[in-house]
């Protein structure tokens, strides 16, 4: 290589060697993907969604095959906010020597403060990443994440407990992206992450009922990204916060792309589990293409597109 | 541990209307007991499709499936030479060293295949191995024979009694009157369930799931049990019959 590519960039005061970020929920506590790939390679990790109380999640079949995607309704299983802390969080020390981020699902603004305050104890966690979008839940957040009066008040509230930087994950389940991330900012989020998934359906014809137990659930893949690209844009020129993008990102292209559009680091979800290589080949990809293109400094191309 | 490669067709033919039998080429050290699986990226689909393991060697890996949807009819189209991104090493799978001297092994369709290997093992330590298959006719009926040749005592059970007993797996084991002291199964869930309701002896059953990643990441194939949660693809698919919830 001809010249010293720079990958990094910097959210929020916290600096990336690369700007690629497993999506929570496809990543679990990382444990699974290190075993085929040393996980320190990535830029950071959002871990598994977390709750106060401990959840089983939704009743299976959970998933289902979708064109360019699938559709899951997990319905954020986790060990619950205490066994994170006291287990997760160790375990993955272990394996993973960068900061994280950590991202928290509520069912009230209660839970999402006591679960924050948690988290703010732990040095391991960069960032905390409140998930106001979960369609697989009832109430489960996305109903604080399509008004923007709701998002607003659980930004309030957890920023009233955390001095880490807190990123709000929203749903692209809403008319007026723009009014939701700009009613974050004002509220005093650091960050916005768009998009969480969009709430999807499939039915099996010949049983006549639908292939998820739930009905429905979320849909995400390569068939969201254009959607994902679109409300990053438009977030990121409304708002003077930084943006982490995802939504059916596979590819340095698509890191590129999503950069190109605002977003300062950029999440892979569903590609992780079709391809659990799929991080770390874009890693690698990213300087074959950052050369192609002439980019000396990612950070360079981040919101170019006028 | 499990790993991701490409491995290569070597052999793809029915064995009955539906079921057919597919061996793939490649490196087989990240499968480690009978019961694992491999899960297979196809083109056009979005999941790889997890198919469980029959048998394999050094180099070849033996696979047998039931055309039921797209990606296993794109499976029965394939030629020899195709080439196939595949995960292998998956699941925990069957205990082959539990304690036993009779073991009974119960399949119920194509839940017989991760059976055939597991056997292997099992009379390869000199314990006395019953097989009982079912299927619902005689037509569909695959391996009867295969098992045979290893040296296993057979029982086939029939829905409708074109072969074998007329009935289920169940009405097999006690026609024959076969003793054994720990089952392996694996078949469809109203299988394993009646298996569990008539008989005392110690097991452990393999389940089925729909999964999203196939190695534990994405928790889309969970289930409960008494000694927790457990993951399908990863803790299961093979489970201890006291730690199931029926």
């Amino acid at each position: 290589m001809a010249k010293c590519l720079d990958m990094s960039v910097e959210l929020c005061g916290v600096k990336l060697d690369n700007p690629v970020i497993p999506a929570s929920g496809t990543f679990g506590f990382g444990r699974e993907h290190n075993d085929f790939y040393d996980i320190n390679i990535l830029g950071s990790i959002s871990i598994k969604g977390t709750t106060r109380e401990a959840r089983f999640g939704n009743p299976t079949p959970r998933i289902a095959e979708c064109r360019a995607g699938l559709i899951n309704s997990v319905g954020l299983q986790n060990p619950g906010v205490d066994a994170v802390v006291a287990q997760e969080l160790p375990r993955l020390r272990k394996i993973f020597r960068k900061p994280i981020i950590a991202n928290i699902s509520g069912f009230s603004i209660d839970e999402y403060v006591e679960c924050c305050s948690k988290i703010d104890k732990e040095e391991q966690v960069a960032i905390i990443e409140v998930n106001v979008s979960c369609p697989n839940v009832h109430n489960g957040g996305m109903s604080f994440g399509t008004q923007p009066e709701m998002a607003a008040e659980v930004t309030r509230a957890v920023k009233a407990v955390t001095m880490k930087p807190v990123f709000v994950k929203l749903s692209p389940n809403v008319t007026d992206i723009v009014a939701i991330a700009k009613a974050c900012e004002e509220a005093g989020a650091d960050g916005i992450c768009l998009i969480n998934t969009l709430l999807g359906m499939r039915i099996d014809i010949k049983r006549r009922r639908p292939v998820i137990a739930n009905k429905m659930g979320g849909f995400s893949g390569p068939a969201v990204f254009p959607v994902a690209v679109r409300m990053v844009y438009q977030v990121a020129k409304a708002c003077n916060i930084p943006v982490m993008g995802c939504g059916g990102v596979e590819s340095a292209e698509d890191v590129i792309e999503m950069m190109m559009a605002g977003a300062t680091a950029v999440q892979v979800g569903a590609a992780n589990l079709k391809n659990p290589y799929a991080c770390k080949q874009i890693i690698e990809d990213l300087p074959v293409v950052m050369e192609q293109l002439g980019i000396e400094r990612l950070s360079d191309i981040i919101g170019i597109v006028e | 541990m499990y790993k991701k490669g490409i491995y290569k067709v070597v052999a793809n033919a029915p064995l009955t209307r539906d079921v057919y039998r597919m061996v793939l080429e490649g490196n087989t050290q990240w499968i480690i007991r009978p019961g694992q699986f491999v899960n297979i990226e196809l083109d056009g689909l979005y999941l790889r499709r997890p198919i469980s393991i029959c048998d394999w060697d050094e180099h070849t890996i033996t696979i047998i499936y039931k055309v039921v949807g797209r990606g296993t009819e794109q499976m029965s189209k394939m030629s020899v030479g195709k080439e196939l991104d595949v995960l292998t090493g998956l699941g925990n799978g069957f205990n082959a060293e539990a304690e036993c001297s009779e073991a009974l092994l119960v399949g119920g369709g194509v839940g017989v295949p991760p059976l055939y290997r597991l056997a292997k093992e099992l009379l390869a330590q000199g314990k006395k191995v019953s097989v009982v298959l079912g299927f619902n006719t005689a037509a569909e009926v695959f391996y009867a024979e295969e098992f045979r040749q290893l040296g296993a005592e057979v029982y086939v059970s029939t829905a409708d009694g074109s072969v074998g007993v007329k009935g289920f797996v169940t009405d097999a084991i006690r026609e024959s009157g076969v003793t054994f002291d720990y089952f392996y199964a694996c078949g469809p869930l109203p299988m394993l369930k009646a298996l569990c309701d008539n008989c005392t002896q110690r097991g452990e059953l393999s389940f089925e799931e729909r999964m999203g990643c196939g190695f534990g990441a994405c928790m889309g194939c969970s289930c409960k049990t008494l000694t927790g949660n457990k993951r399908i693809c990863k803790e299961g698919p093979v489970m201890r019959r006291e730690e199931i919830i029926w």
